[in-house]
């Protein structure tokens, strides 16, 4: 399997999603009890493979899924080991799952799940990867999840290079007859805001990914006018593993608010970048560590993903990897994405770049959103160059636009980037405006697609 | 004989007043034509705000019609020439003069279709609203069609066809101007360019 | 206007639909200001009762039907 091809866009990106050779090599004698709960990885397969799991290895090495006659009890009491587990979404959102479960059940109505793997950030493979390695885990938690809120349909959205694994993998359990539900694989549209929740339904719905300017929530009405539970793949994955292990085994690893394993995408200047599977609350060196480290002396973080936060190199890598410990930095988990700066490089030109890619991928749908990102990375492609920027200007428009000015987050997101990396390069912005600059390598660190006019 | 004169003077009258109503009445829908396009087309003027101008069209669109109501009653009831209470609305049902009048039901059927949309619109939804508010481009011409068809006789005095025209003029030059300013790119009639010469979907057209 | 649960009514804009126009802004000066390229930024806490009225007629100018009032 060619990892290199897993890009968004089209674009050989720095990562090359090859995992690191473990030392455990994958016992193929028979079932195996529960994984010890302290043990990692829970959700990727153990060692290197490049082969998805089948459905009898994945039976083996996890269990099957344990029975439920559809009884009213067995979901109450599921949502509530959900909630007691301290599940959130692994989207980027971080809401708790058990809310958005109990929301969806709530309705009275016939249901739908959808299970998001678009993955519209251009940097992060983890959805891909889950998808790839271990596409039965994901499917589980989607019956799981139609179980729980009634529905008897799940769509699982895959990013293209993946999809036709998730295809084979619904094939293989519809021959084995493994689940009452109707299971249907829709490839994910390309563009970075198709992966939005709205944006989702909208693409199966009408074939447009873009946002939708609802008045009801999606847990009333989405997908066709029912009630829709949007969710990450790794959520599903998650809840499967909850489901057959429980609360109690979840909440080993992490921490005490922000419990679990999660999949993080390390990228940009570390020795092996790729997706690999960690506790939440692990010392962000230690993180980056599991990528081999640093290739080279790094400047700054870009941890979250395109909507995440810059922060300082140094200042952050003591402080744990979930929300709350990076909150002291203004950082925020995310996606699980950590993208190395080296101190080589120029974060204003990164930061330029990676706006000037959001204001193209906006859907077009609000003016603030396509004329402000617009000229947001207007200023700051002269600010990055060097060519007299007005930072008053600047921060006039950020300050417009503040939160809520579109259908979606997206410009949420990109100015609370824009905003950090305001901060963290403040002393760099102050030399270009001397007419220095600090880089000294090549622009495209942090891996952008090539931006085409849509 | 004093019945007779009186009779004939009202019959006078009511011919008068129903011509004189109309021409009023074209001046005035030539104006509501005007201001509706002044409502989304061109800068905003400091001391016309927009809504000033979207009201403006809004009320006269109102006065307009009252004076039709005038308008058609007097012909009605004028004894000089026979047109039936239906002929107003449905288009050729009368002898007189079939096709001005008939343009001229054919304009109020499509008149009052506007009004009615545009007074229930926050019901409608902008979509439909807006498909029927597009048929005023055909009851405009409609309308002037009929004025000028209407009294074939008033064509000899010059006033009256000067205004006629110059109705026309003034319609004519508010639809070009419409249409001119949509083949420009920013057409929005969004804010001021703050100076961002930043490259990119500047023009990206809005939905 | 207060509900029973002490909570305002507010203004909401639909900015899919809301083009730039500004109709909005200059009836309601006091609760709506236009960004920099011409779209309305409301301002928060919530919609006063003694505007309840203008609030309404913005609500009605608006050419695209994008504003509308929450309670």
């Amino acid at each position: 399997m060619d990892w290199g091809a897993i890009d968004s866009g089209g674009q050989r990106s720095a990562a090359g999603w090859q995992r690191r050779e473990s030392r455990h090599r994958q016992d193929p004698a028979g079932p195996r009890p529960a994984r010890p709960p302290g043990q990692l990885p829970r959700l990727l397969p153990d060692g290197f493979t490049d082969e998805p799991t089948h459905l009898g290895e994945h039976l083996a090495r996890h269990g099957p899924l344990p029975a439920w006659g559809g009884a009213l009890r067995w979901r109450e009491e599921l949502i509530a080991e959900v909630e007691l587990a301290g599940l959130a979404g692994r989207g980027g959102a971080g809401f708790p799952t058990a809310k958005k479960l109990a929301a969806v059940a709530s309705s009275g109505r016939r249901a739908v799940v959808v299970a998001n793997g678009t993955e519209g950030e251009p940097i992060s493979a983890k959805d891909k990867v889950l998808l790839a390695q271990a596409p039965h885990l994901v499917l589980d938690g989607a019956v799981v999840a139609a179980a729980l809120v009634g529905a008897n349909e799940a769509i699982i959205v895959a990013h293209s290079a993946v999809s036709d694994i998730v295809k084979a993998a619904v094939v293989e359990r519809r021959r084995a007859r493994a689940d009452r539900i109707r299971l249907r694989v829709v490839p994910a549209a390309d563009q970075f805001v198709a992966g939005e929740s709205s944006a989702v339904v909208h693409w199966i719905e009408r074939g447009i990914p873009k946002p939708m300017a609802t008045r009801q929530r999606l847990s009333v009405s989405g997908l066709n006018g029912r009630p829709t539970l949007v969710q990450n793949v790794e959520t599903l994955a998650h809840l499967a593993l909850i489901a057959r292990h429980g609360a109690d085994w979840f909440r080993a690893v992490g921490t005490a608010r922000e419990p679990g394993s999660m999949l993080v995408t390390l990228a940009g200047a570390v020795r092996w970048p790729g997706v690999y599977e960690i506790a939440i609350g692990t010392p962000v060196r230690e993180v980056l560590g599991r990528a081999g480290g640093p290739s080279v002396p790094l400047s700054a973080l870009l941890i979250g993903g395109y909507f995440g936060s810059w922060v300082d190199a140094e200042a952050a890598a003591a402080l744990p990897f979930s929300t709350e410990g990076l909150a002291p930095v203004g950082g925020n988990v995310g996606a699980g994405l950590v993208a190395a700066l080296p101190a080589s490089a120029c974060g204003l030109v990164e930061t330029a770049r990676v706006t000037r890619y959001l204001a193209g991928e906006s859907a077009g749908q609000c003016g603030p959103c396509v004329f402000g990102l617009d000229a947001v990375a207007g200023q700051l492609e002269r600010l990055a160059d060097g060519r007299g920027a007005s930072l008053g200007l600047l921060h006039r428009w950020i300050g417009q636009l503040r939160s809520g000015r579109g259908a979606c987050k997206h410009p949420d997101g990109t100015i609370g980037m824009v905003r950090s990396a305001l901060e963290v390069f403040s002393a760099e912005i102050d030399l270009h405006a001397e007419g220095w600059c600090t880089g000294t390598t090549e622009a495209g660190v942090i891996p952008v697609p090539a931006w085409s006019q849509s | 004989m004093t019945a007779t004169a009186l009779a004939a003077t009202g019959s006078q009258s009511l011919w008068l007043v129903s011509r004189g109503s109309g021409l009023i009445l074209l001046v005035i829908f030539s104006a509501v034509m005007v201001l509706g396009v002044a409502t989304r087309t061109g800068s905003k003027s400091a001391s016309w705000p927009r809504f000033a101008v979207a009201e403006l069209h809004r009320t006269v669109s109102l006065f307009a019609v009252a004076v039709l109501v005038l308008h058609v009653i007097t012909a009605i009831l004028d004894p000089y020439v026979s047109i039936g209470w239906i002929a107003t609305v449905l288009p050729f049902a009368s002898h007189y003069e079939t096709l001005a009048i008939g343009l001229g039901a054919l304009a109020i059927d499509l008149a009052g279709a506007v009004l009615i949309t545009s007074l229930i619109r926050n019901r409608l939804g902008l979509r439909t609203w807006r498909t029927v508010h597009y048929l005023a481009y055909l009851a405009w011409p409609f309308a002037f069609i009929h004025a000028i068809r209407a009294a074939p006789y008033d064509s000899h005095i010059w006033w009256i066809t000067s205004i006629e025209w110059g109705c026309l003029a003034a319609v004519a030059t508010a639809i070009i101007t419409r249409l001119l300013s949509r083949a420009r790119p920013d057409a929005t009639g969004a804010g001021p360019d703050a100076g961002a010469p930043g490259r990119g979907p500047r023009a990206r057209a809005m939905r | 206007m207060k509900g029973r649960t002490g909570h305002r009514a507010r203004l909401a804009v639909d900015m899919i639909a809301c083009d730039g126009r500004g109709l909005c802004a200059e009836v309601l000066p006091e609760l709506i200001t236009l960004d920099d390229w011409g779209f309305p930024i409301i301002a928060r806490g919530g919609l006063p009762p003694e505007l309840q009225g203008q609030a309404g007629e913005a609500v009605r100018l608006c050419p695209k039907l994008a504003l509308r009032i929450e309670r």
